[in-house]
């Protein structure tokens, strides 16, 4: 091995050994938007075995202030967000093996590749809690990590997964919380990706090398714009009859009831979204959000309807949203979880 | 009442009287958040009924989705 990860190497709590461990480890990356780019970046650079990376979005102008695998260049050719960044990390480091995948991060396409590829660690940088569930239930079912990472505004938190020794998600949320701010409507800045990246890469470090001892154990988050910064120990609220991880699991997201499902409306040049669980929206509440945004917003006591350029989003308040001017069920999806989270 | 909201001391109306209050206050009663008071997570059935006092230390982390 040349000097290339000498650096990392010297570091003690990795050493040769650890880094000979990285060099073996599979990483599925489910997302490849700002979080997703920044862990991806780190990990090839840090020198893992294989990277496996499912987005099923494109580069647009608005991903460049932050999501930093991406040019100009990507975003002109609208090239799928798994493309762009796969060609970029091969250039960065082509002793890894990068795989990516353009499509969506379902509960049947995420348990096809655990099966089928044994990944040893699940890194979450979706932009929405339904993935995430099924993130959780699949690190269940197959007894692998995994690393949330969430952030919007200055604000950002994570938290490290582990089967068997952790709450899992769904003994922290017990529902999925209802989105409200959205990177798309409450903004972000760069350094909140930073943050929760930095905090995500060094737990996979320490996943990565066997270091379990060292995991940080606590739900982490900071403020960097209100200057704050909390820890909380949560083993407490693991909980025996958890349906995810308790001690007789279902893991109710991988199953086809629990899945948002999407159909195009014939003719209509319209899809029509259902979420997985049902939601209840303030609809007030939710068009205000939208028409601070200076977004053009129509609302009655049913629905909330809102101009997106070519498109319009309808709400119900159940959180069955129509997507009008597209026939794309990706397309559809990607405009829903940017608004609604 | 006078509490240490994650780290800063932070002066509170009198209206403010349990978990459940504060999180209103902060207008964090519809997100899903986890509140820890004096090194104990509360659960989510006891913010009504869980009493704040002068100068408890108070951890709220709230769930975000955005990535």
């Amino acid at each position: 091995m040349n000097e290339r990860y000498s650096r990392q190497q010297l570091f003690a709590p990795i050493g040769k050994d650890g880094q000979e461990k990285i060099s073996k480890k599979h990483v599925l990356l489910i997302g490849a938007g700002a979080l997703g780019t920044g862990n991806a970046e780190a990990l090839v650079r840090a020198g893992i075995g294989k990277l496996t990376i499912i987005d099923r979005d494109y580069v647009e102008w608005s991903n460049l202030q932050r999501q930093q695998l991406y040019s100009e260049e990507d975003a002109k050719e609208r090239l799928p967000k798994a493309i762009a960044a796969k060609q970029r990390l091969e250039q960065i480091n082509s002793d890894v093996t990068v795989a990516a995948i353009v499509g969506d991060a379902t509960a049947q396409e995420l348990e096809t590749i655990v099966k089928e590829q044994h990944p040893n660690l699940l890194i979450d940088a979706t932009d929405n809690f339904e993935t995430r569930m099924i993130i959780n239930d699949v690190s269940n079912k197959y007894r692998i990590p995994w690393i949330y990472g969430a952030c919007v505004g200055s604000y950002g938190i994570s938290y490290a997964f582990v089967p068997g020794k952790t709450p899992c998600l769904h003994c922290l949320l017990e529902t999925v919380p209802v989105g409200g701010l959205t990177c798309d409507t409450a903004g972000i800045i760069s350094p909140a990706v930073q943050m929760v990246v930095a905090y995500q890469v060094a737990e996979a470090l320490k996943i990565l090398v066997e270091d379990w001892q060292s995991l940080r154990n606590k739900l982490v988050s900071f403020d960097l714009w209100k200057n704050q910064h909390v820890a909380i120990r949560v083993d407490q609220v693991k909980k025996d009859d958890c349906p995810s991880c308790g001690t007789h699991p279902t893991y109710p997201y991988l199953s086809y009831d629990m899945q948002t499902k999407t159909a195009v409306l014939c003719g209509r040049n319209s899809v029509q979204i259902r979420p997985a669980a049902k939601r209840e929206y303030d609809l007030r509440e939710l068009a205000q959000l939208f028409s601070k945004q200076g977004l053009q917003v129509e609302t009655n006591p049913y629905l909330v309807s809102v101009s997106l350029g070519e498109h319009r989003l309808v709400v119900f308040q159940d959180g069955r949203a129509l997507v009008h001017g597209t026939k794309d069920i990706q397309e559809a999806k990607t405009l829903y979880y940017r608004y609604l989270g | 009442m006078e509490l240490i909201i994650n780290g800063e001391s932070i002066q509170l109306p009198d209206s403010v009287k349990t978990v459940s209050d504060l999180l209103s206050h902060f207008r964090l009663n519809h997100k899903i958040a986890i509140v820890e008071v004096n090194l104990n997570i509360i659960q989510k059935q006891e913010y009504e009924t869980t009493t704040l006092c002068n100068g408890d230390k108070v951890e709220i982390v709230h769930f975000v989705g955005g990535g």
